[in-house]
């Protein structure tokens, strides 16, 4: 009798986990299976080379916007990546206790769940009114100010797997700390660190909120970094709020080829640097 | 060649915790001399000073002097010092991001030699005395982490071989190895000391017997006594030192 009351109670458990993971998913391959659906059908080669054109004229496209969000990636990645591992080596190999290393990883800790529009919004105010003008710099700084808290606390996570031994090891040979962390500790972390890098780059390409305050976004070509610059997600914000059809499907392309990218970037960043040792 | 190192009125803190209270010894140079004593009684520690390592710990302390080949260590630069005074430690530790080649020479490439001819020469020569090279002489680039327990051990002593230190400290440098691996890193330790004084901290008595010119007892962080191997194994002055070689604790 106990016994089968068990084997009951087992598998009522089982059902539930599995209905709930079921329940999980499908939101998420809804999106997926949505965005695919609308945007495939609006994607060409096209989408990929003109600008956006008027209403009404056919073969707009969003290059400048997937070229936007490229630059302004690259400089938060410029920014952000040296800046977060920089940091994140002297809270971990030279600093670790003491009460400033503890303020910071608190800082870090509450600026990765800040929402990103207040970085948009202090960005702007500190930036973009004193320079005067919208601009891809303004945009990518803000990407960098969200990037760089995520960078510290994986970098962090991958320096503290690093065997203390190896550090004495260094020593113990007439290595210098500098020359230790840099020559054998950050390379035998550096497999960890590239992935956790190029999850903060996936992370902020999707970001529109702070781009909506820095970058504004642009019809054209931006022809110098200090001018409002477009972005995909800014793009996809103004045409899927705009009233007409045909900025609808550009959107939804716009949103495919989002989409894409941060999921390439998330698969290069899971298997490329798969560590196989250790 | 070896240096002779004396240690006078060595005391050293973990936080408040007294780990050495007043060390006096004399370390011959070209011999092995083996430290032993019960868990906690303050052996690695010692050995730890002569480096310096023990200070790189947050909260420690050290107190006292020693000296070597005439210098007292602690008037110089520990990364200076640590490159005539090499250490071998209780558990392989080969430099996962680098090949075998890469590990023998990465004291002396970090240090800036840079010409590929000597860097070979040394790898070649440190492998050698660590009794490395013939088995690993076709296999150079592939990862430290490739060998066996041993072969890490013996090419953990290479490349603390290859920066040329004449102390080597060595912190049970067998405990985590098997029988025969253990047997290949004695019979090193042996050859060693016509060019190395060595330090070998051991658990294992029979493991001093064997090596050690001299042995030395340490016990909460005081020692006991220090003499020649056979007299501290047939003829101990102290009542605690045969008390312990005899099983009776530690």
């Amino acid at each position: 009798m106990n016994d089968y009351f068990r084997k009951y109670k087992n598998l009522m458990m089982l059902t539930v986990f599995i209905g709930a993971t079921i329940i999980a998913l499908i939101p998420l391959f809804g999106v997926l299976g949505y965005v695919v659906k609308n945007g495939l059908s609006a994607l060409n080669l096209q989408f990929f080379v003109n600008l956006p054109k008027a209403m009404g004229l056919p073969g707009g496209g969003m290059a400048n916007a997937i070229a936007g969000t490229l630059i302004m990636v690259l400089i938060a990645s410029a920014l952000g990546i040296p800046i977060g591992i920089l940091a994140a080596i002297y809270l971990t190999e030279y600093d670790r206790h003491s009460w400033l290393s503890t303020a910071v990883r608190f800082a870090t800790d509450v600026l990765t769940g800040i929402p990103s529009i207040i970085v948009g919004i202090v960005i702007y105010t500190a930036v973009v009114l004193k320079m005067g003008n919208f601009s891809a710099l303004a945009g990518g700084l803000s990407l960098a100010v969200i990037m760089i808290p995520l960078i510290i606390r994986s970098t962090e996570e991958m320096l503290k797997l690093v065997s203390h031994s190896i550090r004495e090891a260094g020593f113990a040979l007439g290595i210098s700390k500098a020359k230790t962390i840099l020559k054998i500790v950050l390379p035998t972390a550096a497999k960890g660190i590239i992935t956790g890098a190029m999850l903060a780059v996936a992370r902020v390409a999707g970001e529109t909120a702070p781009l909506l305050f820095t970058a504004l976004g642009n019809q054209y070509w931006s022809r110098s970094l200090n001018e409002p610059t477009a972005s995909l997600p800014v793009q996809i914000f103004q045409y899927a709020t705009s009233p007409y059809k045909e900025w609808h499907q550009l959107a939804w392309a716009g949103s495919l080829v989002l989409i894409l990218m941060v999921i390439t970037l998330n698969l290069v960043a899971r298997y490329a640097f798969r560590s196989k040792s250790i | 060649m070896g240096q002779t190192l004396s240690v006078r009125q060595l005391e050293a803190w973990y936080g408040s915790n007294k780990t050495l209270k007043g060390i006096n010894m004399e370390v011959a140079s070209n011999h092995v001399t083996a430290i032993i004593g019960p868990s906690g009684c303050g052996k690695s520690t010692f050995v730890r000073c002569i480096n310096r390592m023990h200070e790189t710990m947050p909260g420690t302390k050290v107190k006292g002097e020693i000296i070597l080949d005439g210098k007292s260590i602690y008037d110089q630069d520990p990364v200076a010092l640590r490159k005539m005074v090499g250490m071998v430690f209780q558990k392989p530790n080969p430099f996962p991001s680098m090949s075998i080649y890469e590990n023998v020479v990465a004291g002396v490439r970090l240090n800036g030699m840079r010409n590929k001819q000597n860097l070979q020469g040394i790898a070649e020569k440190s492998l050698r005395m660590a009794a490395l090279w013939d088995e690993v002489k076709d296999r150079l680039n592939y990862s430290g982490m490739s060998l066996s327990g041993g072969q890490q051990q013996r090419l953990c002593i290479a490349r603390a071989l290859a920066v040329e230190p004449s102390v080597l400290l060595m912190d049970e440098p067998a405990s985590a190895l098997d029988p025969i691996a253990t047997t290949h890193i004695e019979e090193l330790v042996r050859q060693l000391k016509e060019d190395y004084t060595i330090l070998i901290v051991t658990h294992n008595m029979q493991q001093a017997a064997r090596i050690a010119d001299s042995t030395a007892f340490f016990l909460n962080g005081e020692l006991v006594e220090h003499g020649a191997t056979s007299e501290i194994f047939t003829n101990p002055n102290d009542k605690r030192t045969e008390d312990y070689i005899t099983g009776r604790f530690g």
